[in-house]
């Protein structure tokens, strides 16, 4: 679509891939408002973002890194972390983001989040949680509530899913928080949060999939943004421990960690790289 | 704090060999995770990486560690892992996505017997064919098999030169026996050492196009944080680096990544010959097995046999050509391999019916000696063998 005078230029444009415009997700879909307000977040916290990079996995939210325009690297699925890690440690400089889904991020790629964490690597994460795996179909995730209904679970859910909040606290992260795309400024602010800390960040956003999650379980788009609205409580600095998702109960938002502790490459200097040693690299590279 | 190139004469197996190449060619990142018989790399690596600038890190799994080490790439840095069998099956995904990304980066892989867990601490050459298409797809690799210390060392740096030229993953696949073999192997002046950095764009960045190949078929890489914008991804894709799912994108990309090695072969494509000139009878072999050969060409010779050896240093790209031509001239092949016929088959393949060719095999876990050769040689080629 060619833009004429009359049409507004919408805010975000310079950070779009417009070429690359309409994107793949459905009506209704949360990824676009996650990725609206991650790349706000991106664009007012004043970083520089020729050293940004958005690296994302496979699935609906893994094209993010598609449409963003700034060195973006789409990988292969649940590998987005550990790209991001070979990433940050190779040029620390870089602001590296990773945008991916809960299927990616925490089935499949659950291992290298514990341990990204554990080892406490300055990475963003931001997870849209949409509850289920919505690229191949709708099938179960281990996000998806208990009960739920999903193309392989047909009579609904046998087991649990993860608290996101809870894993990323208890494997070492520094900022962890929670929100769905009804709360967008609160969004965006936490997303600018995460990426100016210093640490291991992770941000779980709630999202709709009504294509289907929500055809599945008698949800329609309109309906799950009222339960956002309805049956989410704002408490910052909840335990981990209360942060379980079941629809039955209210389901908790804020920020629940925010603390500081050495990053991976601050301790892999101090104990490997020596003062006077970094000075000769310094003197060399200049 | 010590040199890149450690110049001067010493003793080392062949995995310590190879993590002195590899800071020699001027990798600055490793990604490991223990296996053995590989892990003395990443043990060596480990203590002299940050010494020289570098990064290592010992990731979750082999998945991470590939992973790490493509990423690492795109930010810039020479990059490779080592492992051995298990660990290279699990790194297949992320080959296909170094392939299709045309990400520079080495990959080790010290054998060992297999499938499964196998024979974990002997050596095999069972992964050969792995190697060429492990991952899923179609495409074309580079592979070498280097048969001592010294020769892993110049290898690990050959590796990373041509992995930089022609933006491909290139797998050095050794072997146990190799890379726990200690001899002396001598490092030269880091001026007599040729090393190769991938080729960088020039021009607006606003009009640069990441996959838009050069004369030889390769792109310029930009990398993350140089202010190109680039987008990468594993979807098939065009010379912008946008997913186009057509059947005519798909075709334009693999043609690119398979030609980029098939117009090169001249330069990528190493084999040595040993009393090859006036051979009659050819053994085809590489790494360990190709040292028993050589024994196994000076006895046979002592026996009226006119053995030769045609020792590959390359492995993939096959070196099709040079044995079409030798079939046209000599008696029959002899492939010696750890393993149950996998270069011995591509031989049969080259050879077509033309000549005999016979497969000197093992199913891993020991050597081949030198005497199961020469026997194999008396009984088919011999005076009193059918010939």
């Amino acid at each position: 679509m060619k833009q004429t005078d009359k049409q507004k230029i919408h805010p975000l444009d310079g950070l779009l891939r417009t070429d690359r415009i309409p994107h793949i997700w459905c009506p209704g879909c949360g990824i676009g408002t996650a990725f609206s307000s991650c790349l706000i977040a991106m664009k007012e916290s004043g970083i520089d973002l020729k050293k940004t990079v958005m690296v994302s996995g496979i699935g609906c939210t893994g094209r993010g890194a598609g449409y963003v325009n700034l060195d973006s690297y789409h990988t292969t699925h649940g590998r987005a972390i550990p790209f991001a890690t070979g990433m940050k440690l190779a040029n620390p400089e870089l602001n590296v983001v990773v945008f991916s889904g809960d299927g990616d991020l925490f089935a499949i790629g659950g291992n290298h989040f514990i341990h990204a964490a554990r080892r406490n690597v300055d990475l963003t994460i931001v997870c849209v949680n949409n509850f289920n795996y919505g690229m191949t179909g709708g099938q179960v995730a281990a996000t998806t509530p208990y009960n739920a209904r999903t193309t392989t679970t047909p009579s609904g859910n046998p087991e649990s899913p993860f608290n996101l909040p809870l894993l990323a606290y208890a494997s070492g992260a520094t900022y962890v928080a929670r929100w769905t795309i009804l709360h967008a400024r609160d969004l965006t602010e936490s997303i600018e949060e995460a990426i100016v800390k210093r640490g291991f960040s992770f941000v779980e956003v709630l999202a709709p999939c009504p294509v289907n999650y929500g055809r599945r379980n008698r949800e329609k788009p309109i309906d799950t943004l009222k339960i956002y609205q309805e049956k989410t409580i704002i408490k910052n600095e909840a335990h981990p421990l209360e942060l379980d998702i079941d629809f039955e109960r209210a389901i908790i938002l804020g920020k629940f960690v925010d603390i500081d502790r050495p990053t991976w490459t601050d301790t892999y200097d101090k104990i490997y790289r020596h003062e006077d040693q970094l000075n000769e690299y310094k003197a060399a590279e200049a | 704090m010590r040199p890149a190139v450690l110049t001067g004469e010493h003793f080392m197996t062949g995995d310590v060999a190879c993590a002195e190449g590899a800071l020699a060619a001027g990798c600055l990142f490793f990604g490991g995770y223990p296996i053995t018989p590989a892990t003395e790399v990443a043990e060596h690596i480990s203590a002299h990486l940050p010494e020289i600038g570098g990064t290592f890190i010992q990731m979750e799994d082999e998945i991470g560690a590939i992973a790490s080490v493509i990423g690492a790439s795109c930010a810039g840095l020479k990059s490779m892992t080592a492992t051995s069998g298990p660990g290279f099956s699990l790194m297949m995904e992320n080959v296909g996505l170094a392939i299709c990304t045309e990400t520079p980066c080495v990959i080790v892989n010290v054998q060992r017997a297999g499938p499964s867990t196998g024979l974990p601490t002997q050596g095999a050459q069972g992964d050969i064919m792995q190697a060429k298409w492990g991952s899923h797809g179609d495409y074309e690799i580079i592979a070498l098999a280097p048969a001592s210390p010294q020769e892993i060392f110049y290898q690990t740096i050959e590796a990373f030169n041509l992995s930089e030229t022609y933006r491909v993953p290139v797998m050095i696949m050794t072997d146990e026996m190799i890379g726990h073999l200690s001899e002396r192997v001598i490092i030269p002046d880091s001026k007599a050492i040729h090393t190769v950095s991938r080729p960088k764009p020039k021009g607006r960045k606003d009009r640069f196009k990441p996959f838009q190949p050069g004369p030889n078929g390769v792109a310029p890489m930009a990398i993350a944080g140089e202010g190109y914008n680039i987008h990468v991804t594993g979807l098939t894709h065009d010379e912008k680096g946008y997913p186009v799912m057509t059947v005519e994108a798909q075709e334009e990309m693999m043609t690119r990544l398979v030609q980029k090695i098939r117009q090169n072969l001249s330069h990528i494509l190493h084999t040595e010959h040993y009393r090859l000139d006036d051979a009659e009878i050819v053994i085809v072999s590489y790494g360990v097995s190709s040292r028993t050969s050589l024994a196994a060409v000076d006895e046979a010779r002592e026996q009226g046999i006119k053995a030769g050896l045609l020792r590959l240093i390359t492995v993939w790209p096959f070196p099709e050509d040079e044995i079409k031509a030798l079939a046209d001239r000599v008696k029959g092949f002899v492939t010696v391999e750890i393993n149950l016929g996998q270069i011995h088959k591509e031989v049969e393949r080259c050879t077509g019916s033309k000549v005999p060719s016979i497969l000197v095999g093992h199913s891993g876990g020991a050597i081949i000696p030198p005497e199961r050769v020469i026997e194999t040689l008396k009984n088919a080629f011999g005076r009193s063998g059918k010939s």
